[in-house]
């Protein structure tokens, strides 16, 4: 009975977010910039290029991700409809899996856009199994995510909550940001196998998935 | 004829004439130091409008959020439907708080349809039926945040009046509303007491809600100050359609 759930509330992120674009442009604004800013600091060329874009392009999906998930949960917020959504019988379960998929797809727009742009600006030619990124990069965006969602609703009642976000996140998805850096460095420079680095990815998603999942009815009606 | 008895004036009233559905036992809520009720013993009986008053602070949306199940009572204990926990009974419980708890980029309409979604195991009204329960055109497209207050207000009506609960709690229904709309909501409000709905109600508007009161509740520093049987103005549907 939760995929139903799950994909009502998907679905209603994103007819909301196709109305006010409000997540896909801050993302995308962010992460041109990071991406614009890197390329004119290290001219990047051939074997640099290769090196140093797997962590830039880490670093435009994290903080392009964390600009995202600090207006995650403040539609709930704002207006009490977060207690329109506890004071129903929907599992809670499935409105935390829907917010994830839908920050998923969102962030993933902003991935599809700017791969021809780290192709343009870093003169990016992948040495390895190109198609691996296909696993890489989105196993390491959910890895974000399903963090990123989870905490980002355990600090909604902090005042501070732009700030915790991030302190709380980051230490977190550290596992994951290296996996994801070597595997996609790994990918790009074709020198070692990326194989590692995904399962250690998935092995990640699938931890944090499942707890996240069961622990959120519980911040969820946190006083 | 139902009357609650006083059985400890400040602290406890009960009446045993009508089947209770919400009983409160010592009930207190403190917020850190702050005592937000205190030591609370009520029965809301089934079928009844029940109008709180009291100032600001007085303690009646942190008594509506306990019923809801949106807070837990520091000490006492509650019992809705039965149920120990009121989160347990929360698919019978209608709450409408100060905001509209709706999505302002969605229309009235597209709400009503995502809200029905989450109540989809039960009865529910179809979405154009809630809203022309309120009186709202199901066809306009505008988003919610668009909307006056009254309509605003009513579109939250709406929400709550979806899952056809048996107890709504209405926190301030009729607040920043001009006279036209407040009376609309009134209205609105007395449909769902004619059809037999059991209802808590917080205001500061006492002259506007009291006609419809079967009981007044008056709450003062967090302890029940008073409570009042009155006899309202009979139930009669037909006359009281918005």
């Amino acid at each position: 009975m939760k995929a139903p759930y799950s994909l009502l509330h998907l679905l209603k992120d994103m007819r909301i977010e196709w109305r006010s674009r409000d997540a896909i442009n801050s993302m995308l604004f962010f992460s041109l910039l990071v991406v614009v800013i890197f390329s004119l600091a290290f001219n990047p060329a051939g074997a640099l290029s290769r090196e140093i874009t797997g962590p830039i392009l880490c670093v435009a999906i994290l903080f392009a991700a964390v600009s995202a998930l600090n207006q995650a949960w403040s539609r709930e917020l704002r207006h009490n409809v977060l207690e329109a959504h506890r004071m129903s019988p929907a599992p809670s379960s499935a409105l935390f899996l829907g917010k994830v998929i839908s920050n998923f797809l969102f962030v993933s727009v902003v991935e599809l856009l700017l791969a021809p742009l780290f192709t343009i600006f870093y003169n990016l030619r992948a040495l390895g199994n190109i198609w691996l990124m296909l696993l890489a990069v989105p196993l390491g965006t959910w890895a974000i995510l399903i963090n990123g969602t989870f905490f980002a609703a355990l600090s909604i009642r902090s005042r501070n909550r732009e700030l915790l976000l991030p302190l709380i996140l980051f230490p977190i998805f550290m596992p994951a940001l290296l996996a994801m850096v070597l595997a996609i460095s790994a990918i790009l420079s074709g020198d070692s196998d990326p194989s590692l680095w995904i399962k250690m990815l998935a092995g990640y998603d699938i931890i944090f998935t499942t707890i996240s999942l069961l622990l959120f009815e519980t911040v969820l009606n946190a006083e | 004829m139902t009357r609650s008895t006083i059985q400890d004036p400040g602290s406890g009233y009960t009446s045993h004439n009508v089947a209770s559905i919400v009983q409160l036992d010592s009930v207190s809520k403190l917020y850190g130091t702050f005592v937000a009720l205190r030591k609370i013993t009520l029965e809301f009986e089934a079928g009844r409008t029940y109008v709180l008053l009291g100032e600001n602070g007085a303690g009646k949306s942190t008594l509506l959020r306990v019923v809801a199940g949106l807070l837990r009572p520091t000490h006492g204990s509650i019992r809705v439907f039965d149920q120990p926990k009121p989160a347990d009974a929360r698919d019978r419980i209608g709450y409408m708080s100060h905001a509209p708890m709706l999505y302002d980029e969605l229309s009235a309409l597209e709400n009503m349809h995502y809200f029905a979604g989450l109540y989809r195991e039960r009865p529910c009204l179809l979405p154009h039926q809630a809203l022309e329960a309120v009186s709202l055109d199901p066809a306009l497209a505008r988003p919610t945040g668009q909307y006056s207050q009254g309509m605003r207000q009513r579109a939250s009506l709406a929400r709550v009046l979806l899952p056809q609960p048996d107890l709504l709690l209405l926190d301030e229904p009729f607040s920043n509303m001009d006279a036209a709309s407040a009376r609309q909501m009134l209205a609105l409000v007395q449909a769902q007491r004619a059809a037999g709905k059991t209802i808590i109600l917080t205001t500061h508007q006492r002259e506007l809600a009291e006609p419809i009161a079967d009981y007044l509740l008056t709450l003062q520093a967090g302890a029940v100050a008073s409570l009042v049987a009155r006899q309202p103005e009979p139930r009669r549907p037909e006359a009281v359609r918005p």
